[in-house]
This record gives C-alpha cells, sequence and structure tokens, in this order.
C-alpha cells in the first residue's frame, strides 16, 4: 500500500483544491439513453416525443405549481458565487457547468424565458434562453452530472439544493421520452420483482441459506436469515446489493448476527427486498410512492411490528424522510419505535443497553476512518439528536475497533463529499464521470493515511461502497479496503455458541 | 434651491406612486406564489432543528448573520454581510424623511447612517469586483447581476453626494414625501442629483418583485431551511399528494 512519509508531501494534498476552469471538459459524458420497455416500466414514453419543448415547458410548469423548493430556488438565486467550488463533480473535472449555480442555471435560464416578465422581454440581459435541442442536450449531460448530494445546500445563504433542481431536470427528461437507462431499468425491475437486480424469491432464499451455512461454518454459531417469516416482530428492509455484493454482504452478516445476539424475531421479505429507491433518482413522486407502498404492503402482510432499515444512503432518505408521507401512517406498527429504524439506531440501542458483547481486538489489525455518506448526513437524522447520523455510526466504529481517526473536519459530518457514484450515477458508462468525482474524498482519505496510517474507510451506503471499491485502486488502496460498518460489528461481536446437548 | 416645477413634481409624484404600487402588489404576489405552493416532501438541510422554535433560529441566524454563507466563503461573507445590514441602517436612518416628527431613535441612528453609507458602498464595491475578479463568478454572472450592483451602487453614491459634495434642500425633500403620503404633492427640489438619487431608487422599487431581489422573501420559504425535522414523528401529506391515495387500500 502506498504510504508517504516525508511530511512536505503530506501537506501538498488538498482535497478541496480548486481547479483551473475547462469549460465542456465533460460535456461528453452522458449515460445510456433508456430504452422503449424501460421507459415504459416507470410510465413514461418510449422516446424524445415529437412535441418535446411544448411537452417539456409544460411539465416545468406543472412541477413549478407542485413543488416549493423548484418556485423559490429558480426565482431566488442572487449568483454570488457561494456554491461554486462546493460540488465534488466540479472539484474533480473544472468544467463549470458542474457548479452548482451553473448547473441550475441550465434550467433556471429556460425557466426565465418562458415564466418570468424579465425573461420575456429582455432575454439576453438576464440570461434567458429558448429551450432548444442543444439546451436540452446539456439538460441530459449535467443533470446526470450531479448526484443530488446536497453539499451544495449546506453552503448556499438560502439553502438552494441542486438536487430539487436536477430531480426536476430528469422528471422533466423522462416526460418527454429521454429517460436515463440506468434509473428506469431498475426501477422497471423493483415494480415487477421486487429489488433492484431482479433478484427472484427463490434465488434469493438460496442466497440466504448459502449466508447460514457460512456463518455457521466459520464461527460455529446457527445464526440464521429469515425469510417471509409470517408474525416476526422486525422487517429487515435492506439494499439488495447486501445479498451479493462485497463488502456489502459482510454487513448483512454483521445485521444477522446483531439481531441474533439480541435474541430479535426478524425477517427478510421477498416481496419488499431493496432499501434503495430510485424514484428519488429521477423526481417521480409517483414511482418513488409506488416503491415505498411496496414496503408497506410487506409489512402488512408480515404482520411485523417494526421496520429497520439496512445500510443504504439513499435508501435511509426516501425512508427517514419521506416514506411517512408516501407510505403512512403506520399506525399498525408498534408505536414505542419510530418508524423506519436505522439498523445503526438498532445496533447501538443494544450497546448502550449492555446487551452486545465485542472483542475489539478482532479489529486490531484495520486503522479506520468513517465517510459519511452524502444523503445519510444532509438529509436524514439518527436518533433523538440533529447530528445523531453522524454520531451513532462513529459510536458504533468506536466500540467495535481500537483504531479510529477521522478525515479533515471540512470533508465530514455536513460538509462531507458524495463518494462519487451516488443520485443514479452508479454505471460503467460515467466511470470517468464518477473516478473524477471521487478525488476530493480520495484525498481526504490519503491525508489520514499519510498522518495516521489508516488502512480502511467504513461507509454506510451500499451505492459508496460499490464506488469505493472501484475507485481506491487508483489511488493506492486495496479493493477491500472500504467496509461495511456492520462488517466491523460482525469482526468483534462475540456469540455464544449453542451449548452441546449430546 | 428653487422648489421644481409643477411638471417635474407631478412626474415624480406619479413615479413614485407607481413605483410603490409596482413593489407592494408584485411583491405580496410574489410571496402569494411562495406560500401557496406546497411543499410535498421533507427536505430539511440536515442536522436540523427538531421544533418549530428552533426553526425559528435558524431561520433567524441566516437572515442576521448569513450563517450558510459564513460556512463558505469569508470574503463573499463580509462583503455580502456588510452591504446588508449597512443597508438596513441607511433604511432606517431614512425614515427620518417619512415621519414627523422624528423620533429620539432615528435621531440616535442619524451618525451611524453616514458611516453606514460608506460601508454599504464599500460592500457592494467588493460584490461587484469579484464579478470581474473570480473566474468562477465571472463566469455565472449575466448583464443583470451587473446591472443590479450598479444600480445600487448608483443610489448609494449619489446619495452620498447629497451629504458631503452637495447639499440638497432635505427640508423639502421631506415634506415633498410627507405630501405624497397625504395626498397632498408638494414641490420637490430640482436638485439633478436629488432626482438622479429618487429616479434609480424608483428603479429598484419597480425591479425588485421580478428580480432576484426576492431573495429577501425566498429565504424565509426554502423548505431546507424552514421544514421541522420531524418526518417520522408527524406525516406531512400535501394537498396534491393527499388525492393520489384516494384509490388507495390500507
Amino acid at each position: 500500500m502506498y504510504v508517504t512519509t516525508d511530511p512536505s508531501e503530506a501537506k501538498q494534498i488538498d482535497p478541496l483544491e480548486m481547479p483551473t476552469l475547462c469549460p465542456g471538459a465533460m460535456a461528453a459524458s452522458n449515460p445510456w439513453v433508456a430504452g422503449p420497455d424501460h421507459q415504459a416500466s416507470c410510465g413514461f414514453p418510449g422516446e424524445l416525443v415529437d412535441n418535446w419543448q411544448e411537452k417539456a415547458i409544460e411539465k416545468m410548469g406543472e412541477l413549478l405549481g407542485k413543488y416549493r423548493s423548484l418556485k423559490v430556488y429558480l426565482d431566488s438565486c442572487v449568483k454570488c458565487g457561494a456554491c461554486t467550488d462546493k460540488c465534488h463533480y466540479f472539484l474533480g473535472t473544472g468544467d463549470p457547468k458542474n457548479m452548482p449555480v451553473a448547473r441550475q442555471d441550465l434550467l433556471r435560464k429556460v425557466y426565465r424565458r418562458y415564466f418570468t416578465l424579465a425573461g420575456k422581454w429582455f432575454p439576453s440581459l438576464v440570461g434567458a434562453e429558448d429551450l432548444t435541442e442543444e439546451v436540452l442536450n446539456d439538460w441530459y449531460t449535467y443533470f446526470h452530472q450531479c448526484s443530488q448530494c446536497r453539499r451544495c445546500s449546506v453552503f448556499c445563504p438560502y439553502g438552494i439544493d441542486t438536487a430539487e433542481i436536477s430531480m426536476a431536470g430528469r422528471e422533466i427528461l423522462d416526460h418527454i421520452g429521454k429517460g436515463q437507462k440506468y434509473c428506469n431499468e431498475i426501477i422497471g425491475k423493483v415494480h415487477t420483482i421486487g429489488n433492484n437486480l431482479g433478484l427472484r424469491p427463490n434465488a434469493l432464499r438460496s442466497t440466504l441459506e448459502g449466508l447460514e451455512e457460512d456463518i455457521e461454518d466459520d464461527i460455529g454459531v446457527p445464526v440464521k436469515l429469515p425469510l417471509d417469516v409470517k408474525g416476526a416482530d422486525i422487517l429487515l428492509v435492506t439494499p439488495s446489493a447486501d445479498f451479493f455484493a462485497e463488502p456489502h454482504i459482510d454487513g448483512l452478516i454483521g445485521y444477522a448476527k446483531v439481531f441474533h445476539a439480541a435474541g430479535a424475531s426478524w425477517t427478510i421479505s421477498s416481496f419488499a427486498s431493496e432499501a434503495a429507491n430510485f424514484g428519488m433518482f429521477i423526481g417521480s413522486y409517483e414511482n418513488m410512492r409506488q416503491i415505498s407502498l411496496r414496503i408497506r404492503q410487506a409489512a402488512l402482510d408480515l404482520g411485523v411490528k417494526r421496520i429497520v432499515f439496512g445500510e443504504c444512503g439513499h435508501a435511509w432518505r426516501v425512508a427517514y424522510s419521506f416514506l411517512n408521507t408516501l407510505a403512512g401512517p403506520f399506525d399498525f406498527l408498534d408505536p414505542r419505535y419510530p418508524v423506519p429504524q436505522h439498523i445503526c439506531e438498532y445496533t447501538w440501542d443494544l450497546i448502550e443497553q449492555g446487551k452486545l458483547q465485542f472483542d475489539k481486538s478482532k479489529n486490531d489489525h484495520i486503522k479506520l476512518t468513517f465517510h459519511d455518506s452524502c444523503n445519510v448526513a444532509r438529509a436524514t437524522r439518527m436518533g433523538d439528536m440533529p447530528g445523531g447520523q453522524f454520531e451513532i455510526p462513529r459510536n458504533i466504529l468506536k466500540t467495535v475497533c481500537n483504531h479510529y481517526f477521522d478525515m479533515p473536519a471540512d470533508t465530514i459530518k455536513e460538509a462531507t463529499f458524495c463518494c462519487g457514484g451516488g443520485g443514479g450515477l452508479l454505471t460503467d458508462e460515467l466511470m470517468d464521470l464518477r473516478k473524477k468525482g471521487s478525488s476530493p474524498r480520495m484525498k481526504a482519505l490519503q491525508t489520514v493515511q499519510q498522518e495516521h496510517g489508516v488502512t480502511h474507510m467504513a461507509a454506510i451506503c451500499a451505492i459508496c461502497k460499490t464506488q469505493f471499491s472501484k475507485v481506491m485502486p487508483d489511488y493506492g488502496f486495496e479493493r477491500d479496503s472500504i467496509l461495511s460498518v456492520h462488517q466491523l460489528v460482525s469482526n468483534a461481536i462475540i456469540l455464544e455458541a449453542p451449548h452441546d446437548e449430546e | 434651491m428653487a422648489g421644481g416645477t409643477p411638471v417635474l413634481t407631478t412626474i415624480y409624484a406619479c413615479l413614485f406612486y407607481v413605483a410603490t404600487v409596482v413593489l407592494v402588489v408584485g411583491f405580496a404576489n410574489r410571496i402569494r406564489q411562495f406560500a401557496m405552493t406546497p411543499a410535498p416532501l421533507k427536505i430539511p438541510t440536515m442536522p436540523a432543528p427538531t421544533t418549530k422554535t428552533g426553526v425559528a433560529f435558524r431561520l433567524f441566524r441566516e437572515v442576521a448573520f448569513f450563517e450558510s454563507l459564513f460556512k463558505s466563503n469569508k470574503w463573499i461573507w463580509v462583503f455580502g454581510w456588510v452591504f446588508h445590514m449597512a443597508l438596513a441602517v441607511v433604511l432606517i436612518r431614512h425614515l427620518r424623511y417619512f415621519v414627523h416628527p422624528v423620533p429620539e431613535v432615528l435621531a440616535f441612528v442619524q451618525p451611524f447612517g453616514v458611516l453606514a453609507a460608506f460601508a454599504m458602498v464599500a460592500g457592494l464595491a467588493g460584490l461587484w469586483a469579484r464579478r470581474f475578479v473570480v473566474e468562477r463568478v465571472r463566469y455565472i454572472s449575466r448583464p443583470s447581476d451587473h446591472l443590479m450592483l450598479a444600480l445600487l451602487m448608483g443610489i448609494g453614491l449619489s446619495g452620498m453626494m447629497m451629504k458631503f459634495v452637495a447639499h440638497t434642500d432635505i427640508v423639502a425633500v421631506k415634506a415633498f414625501f410627507l405630501g405624497l403620503m397625504r395626498f397632498s404633492i408638494q414641490p420637490i427640489p430640482a436638485d439633478p442629483i436629488l432626482l438622479v438619487h429618487l429616479t434609480l431608487v424608483a428603479v429598484l422599487m419597480i425591479v425588485f418583485p421580478f428580480s432576484k431581489l426576492v431573495h429577501s422573501a425566498g429565504v424565509f420559504f426554502s423548505p431546507t431551511r424552514n421544514q421541522v425535522d420531524n418526518s417520522r414523528e408527524v406525516r406531512h401529506l400535501a394537498p396534491w399528494a393527499a388525492k393520489l391515495e384516494a384509490d388507495r387500500a390500507r
């Protein structure tokens, strides 16, 4: 592994380093356009409609009447420049259209032209423009270079959130027949099969059974991963990546061990076998709502008392902030627990009650840092206090690991960087963008590698984990240097072997 | 200084009546639009307050101290904050031309208002310089962004000229505005600097509701700033979203 010993070199790494402006640098970065089938599965026209211009303006007008955020944010920006250096894609690419305000302006200039007096009368004065094919292509290109991480909204004096703009932009694109393949194909799978991967119930069952065998072989304790158990207390909803990807699956094993240690009655649902909700990425309330209703349905069908979400960033945003709105009220669940709960809240509760035992030395080969996943950090909470989303995962990690170090303060917590693959961009054809977008986080990681010899980074998001396992090798780390938080819990937790009955 | 001709007085009287109506009606209309548009989802930028009182404090810090801007960029913060606070003091000081007799508080503010004029112009100059000097800000600046600064700068400088270079007949100015408020038109002094100052102010009032200056209302309606973090405890449902549920079986 790459370790620099020269302290003067350590100072040279600056995660917030300002790039020189390179107009058009990322103009060629486009995700695949969704085909007719994928469009249809989400309820959108199959290809670019003939009167797309008219339809796009009509849709924009509809959204302006439905979303206060869009209306207020398109009107209120004063172009102060506070956000210009806050986006990881701008820092990584130098493309000025990746400055949050410039990305918003792609939509704002059309809004001004068609919906404001100033833009109708004095277009060139206020930067208003007709919706041309060139502008449409810019929308597609640059609204798919926003991971909706909300970092810009922290620093904007009016709280303008570019995620709201890029979601509206994608919603308009979908409705004129120019959707993005990656998101819409996945949403179609959730609607028909129940998860992003298209993993059918039988395959899921055998995967979970295989995992149970692996765990028992490994530690000699029969930890179960129950599926579709009616009458279980807890429904676990977790990203489907947890069922097969590394290091996600080690996190799933961690949840199972925690449930086992607590003696909890829990189950996974094959009907709602996906925590992620890509409906949010495309700004579609209706798709997001339908996906959320599967979870409500599963909870009702299985008769559970609680819902707990696994480690997944945007999923936790939809779960924490939107689930009650989209699929509530959850008055049929046990009112003593928040709906839903995060697995970290669940585990931390047990730790505080002294119900879990750990051997921290099992993680002594690891010098750890924690990546605050963007949507968990800036769009959700854990526990009772604001900021619990920062403290609870760290408290868990410090409970199970002896060597913990935070990255620089301006790159964590509310100022955290996106991994570079969030918001529906975790697709291979955007690898160049993803790698460039990850650079601020990777540089921040290198600083603690140099200062403290940090070897691993933990995260609580399926996208972050997949993204980092792809980009970390470029920065001299092993692929498996990215860990699930519950993987570290899994390593250290002490489970009692069953009493020998013979 | 001699009073202006009846024509001049009539023009400026009309100008200020029109400007006032446009400002009040236009701005009220904009606020109505913001208020009437539903916010269907809970999107506060976290960590966010969990109570309404907490949200009031958050908005207060945002408006009084520009908290988010402070986190972002100290240069924009110092120029922006100084400009806005100085403008507030200057505006308060100007109330003396609209009330009679002048309350002690306004008399007390008087000397600070003079200092504030310098601070206001300095803040504007800093903000304007950034639009030329900082490449990123230059890229996002449109002609209207420059014009808005020019307008404010023109107002500030013409106002200062009347204080420090060529005094105008402020007693007559006050009589003119008190007259406007009582619908009894009094002659306006035909002082060119004053007329420039008043024209620019009227233009600003007319432009205000149709420009980015509506950020002054927008900040209070921004869902990322004004929402309470309580989505698990309280179900938040917009009227249009509630209609989607009509067909939903339990």
